[in-house]
This record gives C-alpha cells, structure tokens and sequence, in this order.
C-alpha cells in the first residue's frame, strides 16, 4: 500500500445485523493497486470477497453496514461522496462484472438497448451514435457482427456470449478501474480461456486497473500482479504475485497451495494437502486469529484480541503473529 | 405463439358452450317457462296452448338447439317482464357496464400499481404499512355495504356525488370507487411482491453498477419484469368486475346488465337470465384468455422463442 | 507437531415443530387479533340468549326507529336503538352473528368436503378424470358467483338450508386445486423412491411431509371460504334473494335500514360495521395462518 496508489482501501468493515447478532461479513480489510495493475483477490467462498467488492462499488444490500477509514478511487474519496455523485462514477470511472452472465441482464430488454444505456447516461451522446459505438464494441469483445444481435434480448445469448456482452457494456465507457467478481466461474471450461484471454488483452490496451475476485489460483497465477488472500471475512496475506505463490507466509495460504496438484511436480497417486475444520462462524465476537481453529501452529497468544495485518518489510502485509522462521522452522 | 392462441380460442369456446348446455338444463328443468309467462291467474288449457305455441313442449335438446342457432343470429328472444326483445334489453344496457368497468379498472390499476411500486421501493416503512392496510380493508369489505358508506358520507352527508342513476360521468364516480376497490388489493399486493423479487435480481444490480438513475432503474428495469404477472391478474380483476356489477348496480340504481340480471332473476325472466349468463360469461371467458394471451405475449422469453 | 485448539461451542436446544408453529403463531400480529375477534363473535353468537337484552323478533309499534344510546334520544333500554318495526337493535344483531356464522361454517363445510375429494380424485387418476374435473372448475368460475347463486337461490326458494347447500356447491373450486395440487405431488414420489437416499419409507413422507401441508392449506382455504361465503349471504339476503325476513340476517338488516339512510344512517352502518369487522378478522387470521405455515414463514 503506497499513498500514490491508484485504489486505497483502509479498515474496510462489513457487517449484517441478523436475528443471531452482527454478522462481520468484511474485518479490517485494507489493501492497495498502483495504476494498471491487476489485483486477484483470493480466497474460498464466503471468505468476504464479493462483499469487499460490492463494498467498495458501494452496491452493499440496504441491511449492509459499511465502515472503513478510507476507500479512495483514481483520487476521488468514496466515503464522503453523496448517492448522485457515486452513481456517476459508477459505469464510468469504475465499473463490475458479475459472476452469473445468465441472470446479469435484463430480460426484457435487447443487448443494444442495455448496452447504448450506459453512453447515453455518462456521456450523453445520442441514442443513435451510442449504439453504432456498441456494435463496434461486440466486434471488438470477439462477437461477429451479424446483423440483428443488437436486437436479441439476453436469451437467446449462451453464458459465454452474454459475459463477453457485460463486459463491452461495463467498458463502453473506459472506466479507469474495473472489478470482475469470478467473471469465468459460471462458464464452461472451454470458454473460460477465452473470455480471460479477452479481459486480460482490453485490460492491456486500455490500461485500466483491475481487481480480479477468483478461487482459482491457476487463473491467479496467469493473470496477476499482485495477491490479496482473504479467509473468513479478513485478509490474511498480501503481496505480489511471485512472492505469494512461491513463498506464502501464512499458514493458510500455504495450505491452499498445498491443496493444488502442480503438474510434474505431485506425484501420481500422492494425498492431496487438505486443511482440518471447518470455516468459523462469522457472528458475534470474533477473538483471536479466525484461523487458530485449523492452524498446526497455533498457540494461546493467537486466540486472543486482534491478530492485525502486519506489514513486513519488502511491503508484504501478513495477518499472523509469527515469522515465517518461526512457523516452518517448527513444523 | 400462433398455436397457443388457436388453443387458446378453441377452450374458450369450449367453456361458453358449456355454460350456455348448463344454463339452459339448470333453467329448463326448474322453471316452467310457460307457467312464467301466463301468469298465476292462466288457467291450465291456457299454459298448455301457449307450451305449444312457444315450442317448450318438444325435447330439451332441440329446444337448445333452436336457441343456440337464434342466438348465434342475434336473437335471444323476448322478454316476457319488459316486453320488449332482449337483444335490444342488452344493447341498451351494456354501455353502462361496460363504461363502469373500465373506469373501474383503470382505478383499480392507476391506484394500484403505484402503491405497490412505492411500497417496494421503501419497504417496512409508513407508507408500506399503509399500503398494506388498504389492501387488507378493501378485500373485506362488502361492496354493497361500502356502496351505502359512500353514498351517506359523499352524496347524503356532503352531497358532492349524486345518489343514483346514470345521467353524468359524475354518477360513475362512487360506483367505481367501489368496484374498484375490491380490485386494488390484489393487484397492489402483486405489484409489490413482484417488485421486491424484482429488485433483488442480478439485473437489477447490474442496473446500478451501470451507474442507472434511480428512477431509470425502478421504472425502466424493474416494472417492466415485474408488471408482467400483475397485467394478467387486472384482466382476471376485470373480468370478476362482471360479478361485481350486479350488485353495485343495483345499489346505485344503474341500469346496467348487472341491474337487468338482478331484475331478470327477481321476475324469473327466462330468455333474459339465460341471455344475461350467456354475456357475463363470454366476457369473463374472453378477459381470462386476454390474460394468458398478454402473460405469454408480455414475456419477451416466450415471444421470440 | 499437532497442538489442536479446541473451540467449544454451545449449541442451542433445537425446538420441536409443534413448538416452533405455536410460537410463530403467537407472534404473528394478524392471527391473533384476528382469532381474538372470532373467537369473541363467535362467543357472542354462542351465548345469544343469554347476552341478548330482548327477543330478537318483538315488534313494537310504539317504539320505531329509536336512535342508538350515543344519540340523543337514545337510551340504554335500547343501547343500538331499534328498527322500523320496533325490534331491538342490539339483540337482532347479535342473533344474526349467529346467522353469519352458522351459514359461513357450514357452507365451508360442504364446499371443503365437495372439493377436496373432486380434486384428490382429478389428481390421483390423472388423465382424462382430470382433465373432465379441471374443465368443469374452468366453467364453473367463468359464471360470476355471486349470479349463479341469485339465480339458484331465486329458483329454489331462500331459506336457511338453501343458501348452505347452494353456496356449499359454489364455493369448492380452490378446495379443488389444493387437493389436486397435493395428491400430485404424492404421485410423483413414486418417482421420488427410486431416488431415495435416506431410506425414507413413503408413508412416512407422507405423514411428515405431505399430510400437514395439505392440512396446512385447506385450514387457510377453509378460513378464506368461510369469509367469503358470510359475504355472500350478506349480499343475497340484502338483494331480497336467500334468507328471508324476519330472520335478523345482518344482509337483511342492512336492505330494510337503506330506506332510512338520509335521517338515520346508523341503521346501516351498525351492521355494516360488524360483518365488517368479522369479515376482516376472518381474512386477518386466514393470511395469517398461510403466513405461518408457509415453509419459510415470511414475517
């Protein structure tokens, strides 16, 4: 994290109140992307990192709580813009793509229509122009411009050809940073190449930054710069993408590398690493280290009060009481 | 979609033959239609000769027959009450109906769909709750009781509203209030679930990631996925407005076919009964095949598939 | 080395199903103001002779159209007044929750019975009784009820035992689709069995699962149909048609107290108010009661 960076996140915090208490969905998040670079945040599912997103986006559900002490953006200040001001950034400075290409667009609406939209609202060109500039933007995400898919409503789309129709719409505009939430996830495996291809390729030509949401470390390691783990609502390890995946400081990002097959490396027939216990409960009072429960090196001082995201010193951060000396020395 | 309609048609037609066969038994086999139209003071050779005259002696199905052929020319026979044809009855009286039910609808409709709208949009507040509460004391309440209300409070106590008839547009006024208040309540609830479905959607969040205005994004996005269910449900409400009518009608003293089915009942007016039955059905029949036509027709998923 | 940190946790004592519909009931507002109301009605309408203060049926010349105790004139002798022919006010309307609630109950009565076995018999067999019983619903609702029965009623004669038994036949069509809608379901367990994974018997699906929903739902269809059949005979006594004078049915009154509205409007709204109310808290309890067992019971 550096003061010129392009996004800064400080202390970000989520929470839910539900019938059980206070749900801490995002603790203390806090992480930073210089210009152009691409950020993969990583972690399992429920580990907070669509909600940092959303938080981040400020598209929380109406329940949501969000606190942080900062939450900067190409140099605007988030928290302190009111609803209209964000609503104009939103599409046009900073934009999302979603997880679930099915369901992501309107219905009853065409491609064109929903596309020539978001022109219209940031930039205020005529309905006309906005669509000649949204056929030209399908040609430029890889669909061939037959006649008439302007005027297809989403369904008659596949999941493929809709994620690549969110993605022109999101970047019409040529937002500055754009944040894709497991944008390949939900698609086939054939087409998950080829829709990263193509995000990773616009990201290049338009220099824009991006925060890339995945459980994937094999699509982690092709297309990031930098790394932020997240486990149970916290990030627990930051660094670049090298440092990360080659020496992991925390335990539970060294459990997860250990989870993966490395082709030429694992041996046939060897067990596959599994990390003991389960995911802890997010409500209430939340003590200690949210790992302790299934960490091999736990140790009393880790239950107890906040285990804090330590900087150490190459500019890595590391939510974990002990040195990586420490900790593998021991096992 | 052009089998679905053809389907569509053919059931309908179906059900209105099949509620003429029904009227008509239910009539024929409870009703001496001679004896209703001689009178009490006939005496038995009279009541014969007019059976004979009239034809009510030859077997059911061929007097069913004879009816259905006339009425599929117009001619529904006259009525031995009013003296006069029936069709004309119908002629003359429909309008009134008809005019009532539309203003009735769009009531229901122009009162409806906005507060469901609103209520979706902040919901849990006051104004949900209000909303909510409308709803639940206009499905209880009795129309020809809420009639009277009406009319003691708006046309007695201040008289703003004239009490009967139907010489203004005015005179539709209370009539239509109260129609249209037993229709409100499902169409405002509809709108209101469907919202709130609506507005937890993907798309819709989409929608704000775009950066939509507000008002763009409830009216352009969200009503128009979520209006889909209500439009079938407003023809259903229009439709059961027929019903409704008879009732309202007799109340304000229009003179209607809900009015003309009233009178017909009292007097035991056969061919009026059967004719009226015949026309609330039809128009039921036709305004519930309109719903499923516009539900399937709304839906761009089942237009172009 | 292994140095496993155990975290205890609590687990809170898991409620019994009878348990958790109770307190959902208890907390749910529209169940029990509504249910409150009823039961009071229909206490009321229990202890009619004894709460009544005169015979519901004693005319009295003398003592017409007396205004009720708030307005001047009034008095406690006659706390709602009395009607055109003298009757008290107060006792014709609590015979006539009597009224209400007896053609209400057994009409529903009738019409639950009628369409459930109709439509648990369309759904079992399936194919063409199905279809036969489905066509006969679709016809049967594209006459306005309120007509068929006005003109059944008429043709019959209104009395008492009349109104039950038409209204009884007229009221059966969601009873009907509940009951359809459920023994479907049965029959498509069989195909459910081959999936069976937990060893599940399929009587015991069946009592744990499909036999309270289908409870569930035709004590919230009961409920509505009962609403909607005192409704009904309200209209059609007070259109001259069904239960007939002087039988102190609150449709009735509300007919003979119309003449009336422009100097002594109270003879229509009291009881206006009371099916009002009944009604509504008839409603209250029937919305409440899907409310709570639904299978998410949304609040």
């Amino acid at each position: 994290m550096a003061e010129d960076d392009f996004v800064l996140v400080e202390g970000l915090n989520i929470n839910f109140a539900i019938p059980g208490g206070t749900l801490h969905a995002v603790r203390d998040a806090s992480f930073g992307i210089a210009k152009g670079e691409t950020l993969c945040i990583v972690g399992e599912s429920g580990s907070g990192k669509s909600m940092t997103a959303l938080g981040l986006m400020g598209l929380l559900p109406s329940n949501a709580q969000r606190s942080a002490r900062r939450l900067r953006v190409g140099g605007h200040d988030l928290m302190a813009m009111s609803r209209q001001q964000l609503s104009d950034l939103r599409g046009s400075e900073m934009a999302m793509i979603f997880q679930e290409p099915m369901t992501s667009l309107n219905p009853c609406y065409t491609v064109g229509n929903q596309m020539a939209e978001t022109l219209v609202r940031h930039r205020g060109v005529p309905w006309r122009s906005a669509l000649i500039t949204a056929r030209d933007w399908l040609e430029r995400v890889g669909i061939p411009p037959s006649a008439g898919r302007l005027d297809q409503y989403p369904h008659q789309l596949s999941g493929g050809l809709r994620q690549r129709v969110m993605i022109a719409m999101m970047l019409m505009c040529e937002p500055k940073l754009i944040i894709a939430d497991e944008p390949t996830t939900a698609l086939d495996v054939t087409i998950q190449a080829q829709v990263l291809h193509l995000l990773a390729r616009l990201q290049r030509e338009m220099g824009i930054t991006m925060i890339f949401i995945t459980h994937d470390l094999g699509v982690v390691s092709r297309i990031a710069d930098r790394i932020a783990v997240m486990y149970a609502g916290q990030i627990v390890e930051t660094g670049t993408t090298r440092e990360v995946l080659t020496d992991a400081q925390h335990p539970y990002t060294r459990g997860l590398l250990d989870c993966v097959p490395v082709p030429g490396k694992t041996q046939r027939g060897a067990a596959l690493g599994t990390i003991p216990g389960t995911v802890p409960s997010l409500i209430g009072r939340l003590d200690g280290c949210g790992f302790a429960g299934r960490c091999r090196h736990a140790a009393p001082a880790c239950l107890t009060g906040l285990t804090a995201l330590a900087e150490r010193d190459n500019g890595r951060q590391v939510r974990c009481l002990f040195a990586p000396a420490t900790l593998w020395g021991r096992a | 979609m052009l089998m679905f309609l053809l389907r569509r048609s053919a059931l309908a037609v179906l059900v209105a033959l099949s509620v003429s066969i029904i009227t008509f038994a239910l009539l024929h086999f409870t009703i001496d239609p001679a004896l209703a139209m001689a009178g009490e003071d006939a005496t038995d050779a009279d009541v014969q000769a007019l059976r004979e005259a009239m034809g009510f002696d030859r077997p059911v199905h061929v007097q069913y027959l004879g009816w259905l052929g006339s009425v599929l020319t117009g001619d529904f026979g006259v009525s031995p009450y009013f003296g006069l044809p029936v069709s004309d009855l119908i002629v003359e009286r429909l309008p009134i109906t008809l005019t009532l039910g539309a203003l009735a609808t769009v009531f229901a409709v122009g009162l409806g769909v906005p507060l469901g709208v609103i209520s979706a949009i902040w919901p849990n507040t006051l104004i949900d709750r209000l909303s909510l509460s409308l709803a639940v004391f206009g499905q209880a309440i009795p129309n020809f009781w809420f009639s009277l209300v009406l009319i003691i409070f708006l046309a007695v106590q201040f008289p703003i509203f004239p009490v009967s008839g139907a010489e203004s547009l005015g005179s539709y006024v209370l009539p239509t209030i109260v129609l249209g208040t037993n229709a409100i309540p499902p169409i405002m609830r509809l709108t209101r679930t469907g919202m709130l479905d609506v507005l937890s959607s993907d798309y819709i969040r989409t929608a704000w990631a775009k950066g939509v205005r507000p008002q763009q994004v409830f009216f352009k996005h969200a009503l128009r996925n979520a209006i889909v269910p209500v439009v079938a449900v407003a023809a259903i409400q229009a439709a059961n407005m027929f019903g409704g009518s008879i009732v309202v009608e007799a109340v304000f003293a229009l003179h209607g076919i809900g009015m003309l089915a009233y009178e017909s009942i009292l007097r035991s007016d056969i061919p009026t009964m059967q004719a009226v039955i015949l026309i609330f059905s039809v128009f039921f029949i036709g305004f519930s095949a309109l719903s499923d036509i516009l539900n399937a027709w709304l839906d761009p998923r089942m237009r172009v598939a | 080395m292994q140095n496993a940190v155990k975290f205890t946790t609590t687990e809170p004592s898991t409620p019994t199903p009878g348990q958790v519909l109770r307190g959902r009931i208890l907390r749910h507002k529209g169940v029990m103001v509504g249910g409150t109301v009823i039961a009071v009605i229909i206490l009321i309408a229990i202890l009619a002779p004894a709460l009544a203060p005169h015979d519901p049926y004693a005319q009295s010349l003398i003592r017409r159209l007396r205004p009720p105790v708030w307005i001047e004139g009034g008095s406690w002798a006659h706390p709602l007044g009395t009607d055109h022919l003298g009757r008290d006010y107060l006792s014709r309307l609590i015979y006539g929750a009597q009224i209400s609630l007896t053609i209400g109950v057994c009409t529903a009565l009738i019409s639950g019975v009628v369409g459930t076995t109709l439509g648990v018999l369309a759904g079992y067999f399936g194919g063409w009784v199905d279809a036969v019983i489905t066509f006969f619903v679709t016809v049967k609702l594209s006459i306005p009820t309120i007509l068929l029965a006005l003109a059944v009623v008429q043709l019959f004669g209104g009395s008492l035992n009349v109104v039950v038994l038409v209204l009884g036949f007229l009221l059966w069509h969601q009873f009907a689709l509940v009951g359809r809608a459920v023994t479907m379901q049965i029959r498509e367990m069989d195909y459910i069995t081959a999936a069976r994974t937990i060893g599940c018997s399929r009587s015991r699906i069946l009592m744990t699962e499909v036999l309270p929903n289908l409870m569930n739902q035709i004590i919230v269809v009961l409920t509505l149909t009962i609403a909607s059949a005192i409704v009904i005979e309200a209209a059609l006594s007070f259109l001259g048609v069904g239960v007939k004078p002087p039988l102190p049915s609150w449709g009735i009154m509300i007919a003979e107290g119309r003449a009336h509205i422009f100097f002594r409007p109270w003879l229509v709204m009291i009881p206006g108010v009371a099916l009002f109310v009944l009604v509504l808290s008839i409603n209250l309890l029937g919305d409440g009661l899907r409310d709570v067992t639904s299978p998410q019971g949304r609040s």
